[in-house]
């Protein structure tokens, strides 16, 4: 083994570059290039979602310019909120590569626990939020035990469950059909009116600039005491102050207005812990593994049906509290809550964002991402007056283009054995 | 050709030895009284026609199967397999033949699958860098282990499974056609990564059937043939030899050879009737 390189790099060469056939790419033209590579053969990631979101925001902004008001984009991060939870949970279920197509009507039906708890029977709020999530987290449970136990597709069982726990639904909310939240209440004002202080807003949106920053410098320490390649710190001071920069742009316009609402802080908390759990724990790389292979994942000594039944859980329970925050968000629980396209809204908001319907591959984020150019588009079309026809046919073929790229791009990875 | 014919003593430590191990299946005997010795820094292959019962030995050996009679000696210890992970608690590893890896995660993924260390928190640093000391050691020549799996080789992916199955320090390894479905150049790939693990001090059972491969790794070549030992060969025998000792055409000069080298050999195997 000989230490030179042809370039004058140091002598000694690291553990992950020793290796003389593989080119790796440093600095900011490497970054350039195998970002070009990997687009190339297929690992598109965020980009579709970032170009279409380009594209409809031109659209929309020139068409009407009160699109792209601070006014309307806070708006339109309210009603991205409680679609996007129940997406989340959509994202979780992909993960594993099974689906769960009921999510709108355990949103629906949690909504409605949490009306007829809450204001019929007068439980403090306190317990009827956990009741209706608990009721949410027991609807996963059944279809994971008949996914694993009888081996009844996920997309059958949870069909059925669509219809099923539509009539739960309809069922407990009775004759009256419609229950109206207290306004004033706490809970009202969180789906309404309660945003950041402006301060604190500013604050929180340096925090991820700042711990990009720390555990990158750490990470980086790490791996030069254990001798591999690290990135540089330039590299990571560039980016921490690019996203720094970027979120205190979109803070400071939100601000202009009335702010950043608590309620999509939760649902971006939601996400980032997501992000953290499937990409940095134990739980998170077995689920991905089952996604993409699950006898692999059983031979390797994985509880496959716990992680099952782990994904069905918590893609319902997020539907669960989707469903109370768009309860909270309307300040009703109806009988429409969870019907009409809040389904498709949040499996196309996952899929649009990135997350493969093949399983083993997809990102918390791209619920974030998806669930905005899926109300961008809901939002535009509201302002330029059209019917819900149009936008329903549009939302629809947005998913169609959504789908068209993931296989596309699945049979570009595979042949350039990326798959 | 004859002067070759003193078998190599094996020096290691007798990792296994089974004596006598038979496995029914209803009335169906996939395994007669079977004898088999490993020893430590020996390749033993397992060579036989299909229905010979060398899937059934490897899946008993892997715990996945046990056997209705005889006698398994472990490290000069008599052990029961239970199931697979008594048999991994033990330090035998099995790479079976469909690799078992995920392809959508990478190389350190897979190797570290259901082991990962500290579970709220992946030391993704520490598993890399275990990742790399392990493919050296190995001299594999992978060229990221931050590539997902997909985008290797066959050969690498077998280095990739192998490597996996030598995380937990195994005392014996399983193989299970390592060599099948690989190009020439991935199977001389894969056949030295087989000496280099023999060279690390392990005991290496593999099953193939390609005579080739198995003359050019293997130290010992045991012959099964409907269950029971159809002879022990050593890489210099010829192929006529293993393969009427395989197919059970009765040639004569198998079975002198065989008998002469029951007398050389103290540890020899058991033969068929």
């Amino acid at each position: 083994m000989t230490n030179e390189t042809k370039d004058g790099a140091p002598s000694a060469k690291l553990l992950d570059r020793s290796d003389e056939r593989v080119r790796h790419d440093t600095g900011v033209s490497g970054a350039i290039r195998g970002f070009l590579d990997r687009v190339r053969s297929g690992d598109l990631g965020p980009l579709p979602v970032v170009i279409g979101l380009i594209i409809i925001w031109t659209v929309f902004e020139s068409l009407n310019t009160v699109f792209l008001s601070s006014n309307n984009l806070v708006n339109l991060l309210f009603d991205s909120s409680t679609v996007g939870v129940i997406s989340l949970g959509i994202v979780c279920i992909l993960m594993v590569g099974e689906i769960d197509l009921s999510v709108g009507s355990v949103s629906g039906f949690a909504s409605a626990m949490v009306g007829v708890l809450w204001v019929d029977q007068g439980w403090p709020v306190i317990l009827a939020i956990p009741a209706a999530l608990v009721a949410g987290a027991f609807i996963g449970f059944v279809y994971s035990q008949l996914f694993n136990r009888f081996g009844m597709p996920s997309f059958v069982s949870t069909l059925a469950g669509l219809l099923a726990i539509l009539g739960l639904q309809l069922y407990i909310l009775g004759e009256s059909g419609s229950i109206n939240l207290p306004y004033g209440s706490g809970l009202v004002n969180f789906g309404q009116t309660l945003f950041m202080p402006h301060v604190v807003a500013f604050i929180i949106a340096v925090l991820p600039g700042v711990v990009t920053l720390i555990l990158g410098y750490r990470t980086s320490g790490r791996r030069r005491a254990a001798g591999l390649s690290a990135p540089s710190i330039n590299g990571l001071v560039v980016r921490a102050v690019v996203i720094t920069l970027v979120l205190e742009g979109i803070v400071f316009y939100l601000n202009t207005d009335r702010g950043v609402p608590w309620m999509f802080g939760l649902f971006v908390g939601l996400v980032v812990a997501t992000n953290y759990a499937l990409t940095r724990t134990k739980w998170g790389r077995w689920i991905t593994a089952v996604g993409g292979n699950r006898e692999a994942a059983r031979r390797a000594g994985i509880n496959v049906r716990l992680i099952y039944t782990s994904a069905f859980m918590l893609c319902s329970t997020l539907a669960a509290l989707g469903g109370i925050l768009s309860a909270v968000r309307l300040a009703s629980a109806s009988q429409q809550a969870g019907t009409g396209d809040v389904n498709l809204d949040a499996i196309a908001a996952a899929v649009i964002g990135g997350t493969s319907l093949f399983g083993g591959r997809g990102s918390a984020y791209s619920a974030l991402l998806g669930i905005i150019v899926i109300q961008s588009i809901a939002s535009g079309l509201t302002l330029l007056d059209l019917s819900s026809a149009l936008r329903y046919m549009i939302t629809g073929g947005v998913l169609a283009i959504a789908v068209i790229v993931d296989a596309l791009a699945r049979r570009s990875r595979v042949s350039h054995g990326r798959a | 050709m004859t002067d070759s014919l003193t078998p190599p003593v094996p020096e290691g430590e007798l990792v296994l030895s089974l004596r006598g191990i038979s496995k029914h299946f209803g009335a169906v005997s996939a395994l007669t009284e079977i004898d088999l010795d490993v020893h430590a820094g020996e390749v033993v292959a397992l060579v036989g026609d299909n229905g010979a019962g060398k899937s059934t030995l490897i899946k008993i050996l892997a715990g996945v199967h046990q056997p209705s009679s005889g006698t398994m000696m472990f490290r000069g210890k008599p052990v029961t397999l239970a199931d697979p992970s008594a048999s991994l608690a033990l330090g035998i590893a099995t790479v079976f033949q469909d690799l078992a890896l995920c392809e959508n995660l990478d190389v350190v993924a897979n190797i570290f699958l259901g082991k990962e260390l500290d579970p709220l928190h992946m030391d993704e640093v520490a598993m890399e860098t275990r990742a790399w000391t392990l493919l050296r050691e190995l001299s594999a020549r992978i060229p990221s282990v931050r590539e997902v799996v997909a985008s290797l080789s066959g050969g690498q992916r077998q280095t990739v499974a192998i490597a996996r199955s030598l995380l937990l320090e195994p005392k014996l390894i399983l193989l299970d056609e390592p060599t099948a479905a690989l190009g020439v150049a991935q199977t001389a790939e894969v056949l030295d990564l087989i000496e280099r693990v023999r060279d690390r001090g392990l005991g290496v059972v593999m099953i193939s059937h390609n005579m080739e491969d198995v003359r050019a790794v293997a130290d010992r070549i045991v012959v099964l043939r409907l269950g029971r030992n159809n002879g022990v060969f050593y890489p210099d025998a010829s192929n006529q030899e293993l393969v009427s000792a395989i197919t059970g055409a009765s040639d004569n000069s198998v079975s002198r050879r065989a008998t002469r080298r029951r007398a050389t050999a103290p540890l020899g195997q058991g033969h068929g009737p």
